[in-house]
């Protein structure tokens, strides 16, 4: 019955009588990247140190593929590669020794603890940097050692708190690869504020704010969000909104500045060449029709900053 | 998984030029203090006229060389420990650890007994040391157990003392300066109450307790002692961290 590999039940953690993350439940299915978003002390590091069971829940209980967090720790942490904001690395060891203790203590049995280390190495692009010692890698490479630590062990969910702060394009879109790769066997939860990313790497999305779930959905949810039924049309000499009501779907028209028009059409119209060929006959000097798009921003904006944050739990 | 963690802590102190000092030092300090008893030895014994006056060698050459071990490595133990958690607090590895399939009681346990393994090189060389003596005359073994003994356990207990320290504070530092001031009053305690030897306060020195075994004598009194010292550092350390993960 339970296909989950994650499963959040009513988190709760106060810190001193303030709630940093209140009543979080969610569900997470094999081979799904979670998207976990949120302005900054909105409470996703918190979150995740619950589910990682570095930090105790006040309330409410994680369950990792079924098994209790609190009642079997050991089981259930063999089970998650972690990797917190903070890289904890050892910096006084080579990349080797350092992935070597950690399948060591992962429960990576003496056998095959070489084989493990070669093939975190090799899926994070870190084997020609074997023998460096982890203080002299880039900051780049820093965080690679920090995801093949978490990946060392098979796990069946990998973890990763902001795995792309503080690095340079190349390396992020390098990082989003490997985390798409890694989606693809083991459940990812990323935690990130920086939001095409998410789009990018991501199936499924979470919104947190002051402590609650605001948003819980797939991305197609949140990206439908974004498109919208929306046109934002160009015009040199523009014609009043009336005239663009009168097309066939368009069920809303708003003037802007710069000569810009948007409007907004019923769900299943496609008003587009009406509009263009009301805009060639009547001479409005058409010169620009595009979708418009909330950016992902405004979304998110809307989203923790509404006031009454009811959790729109769709899909 | 214990022993994966005191491997761990093991390899982190031989990879920092720290731990190869130290044992550097102390090895100095140790092979001194041997050659000078033994020279000694010589020149105080040819003295010693009367049968009642002479005593052994490995007693006058072990004196010297224990004397001086139980007293710097109340410099030496705090320095080594000071880093054991709250290095790993400051550079934010705790979670390393603590998310992986480990208890906390192992996660200490491991610290614990790494820390100690590398301190008992330093037990083994010192007795190594002292049984070449039988290479020309002949070494009462019984006593060098019996001091190596006492000074493991005396280590011991300046270990788990420190490990305790050390997980109060995020500062290194911080951690030795406690865990010597700590241990120098426990070591001194019996000088306080040396008018009255019978005072509960005094029976609470570590230094009193290892007199025994300085003395070439195992007994089990003493050996109940430090085990509850190092039962209860232990225990303290655990409850630490432990509240670390409820409170945070």
């Amino acid at each position: 019955m339970t296909n989950f590999t994650v499963e959040a039940i009513e988190l709760t953690r106060l810190y001193g009588g303030r709630e940093a993350v209140s009543n979080v439940s969610f569900n997470l299915s094999k081979g799904q990247v979670l998207g976990f978003l949120g302005p900054n002390g909105a409470g996703k590091s918190t979150t995740m140190k619950m589910l990682t069971g570095n930090l105790a829940p006040s309330a409410g209980s994680v369950k990792i593929c079924g098994i209790d967090m609190i009642e079997n720790p050991k089981e259930a942490k063999a089970l998650i590669g972690y990797l917190p904001e903070m890289r904890p690395l050892y910096k006084e060891f080579t990349v080797d020794e350092y992935l070597t203790i950690a399948a060591r203590l992962h429960r990576v049995t003496g056998g095959n603890i070489k084989k493990a280390v070669e093939h975190a190495k090799e899926r994070c692009g870190l084997t020609h940097m074997s023998k460096r010692l982890i203080e002299n890698l880039s900051n780049g490479y820093q965080q690679r050692v920090g995801i093949a630590q978490a990946i060392i062990h098979k796990p069946m969910v990998v973890i990763l708190d902001e795995p792309t702060v503080g690095l340079d394009p190349i390396q992020i879109r390098d990082i989003r690869t490997l985390i798409r790769e890694i989606g693809s066997e083991h459940s990812v939860i990323v935690s990130t504020h920086i939001l095409p990313e998410v789009e990018m790497v991501c199936d499924h999305v979470q919104i947190i704010d002051k402590g609650k779930l605001v948003f819980n959905g797939g991305i197609d949810v949140l990206k439908r969000q974004r498109v919208g039924n929306k046109l934002l049309i160009g015009f040199k000499t523009p014609p009043a909104a009336a005239a663009l009501l009168n097309i066939a779907g368009v069920t809303e028209a708003e003037a802007l500045e710069n000569n810009m028009i948007r409007i907004r059409f019923a769900d299943d119209a496609a008003p587009h060449e009406a509009i263009v060929a009301a805009a060639v006959k009547n001479g409005w000097g058409l010169y620009q029709i595009a979708p418009d798009q909330t950016s992902l921003e405004d979304v998110f904006v809307q989203l923790t900053y509404q006031d009454a944050a009811e959790p729109a739990v769709a899909a | 998984m214990i022993l994966n963690v005191a491997r761990k802590e093991l390899k982190s102190v031989f990879s920092t030029p720290m731990g190869w000092i130290i044992l550097a030092l102390l090895m100095f300090a140790f092979g001194t203090y041997y050659l000078n008893g033994i020279n000694d030895y010589f020149s105080v014994m040819s003295g010693a006229i009367r049968p009642a006056e002479r005593y052994g060698v490995t007693q006058f050459v072990g004196q010297t060389v224990y004397g001086l071990a139980s007293f710097i490595m109340l410099f030496a133990v705090p320095l080594l420990s000071m880093r054991l958690i709250s290095e790993e607090r400051r550079s934010q590895t705790m979670p390393f650890l603590l998310s992986a399939p480990l208890s906390i009681t192992e996660i200490v346990l491991g610290k614990f007994v790494g820390l100690v393994a590398f301190l008992s090189i330093v037990i083994l060389y010192i007795a190594l040391m002292l049984s070449t003596l039988n290479i020309w005359s002949e070494v009462d073994f019984g006593y060098i157990f019996a001091n190596s003994l006492g000074l493991f356990l005396l280590v011991a207990s300046f270990s788990a003392l420190g490990l305790y320290f050390s997980s109060l504070t995020s500062q290194p530092v911080v951690a030795a300066i406690l865990s010597f001031i700590a241990l120098f009053a426990l070591m001194i305690l019996d000088r306080f109450f040396a008018g009255d030897p019978s005072n509960t306060m005094a029976k609470l020195s570590l230094m009193k307790h290892f007199q025994s075994f300085a003395g070439g004598l195992i007994d089990t009194a003493d050996i109940a002692y430090f085990a509850l010292f190092i039962i209860t550092f232990l225990t303290l350390t655990i409850r630490r961290l432990d509240a670390d993960r409820l409170r945070g």
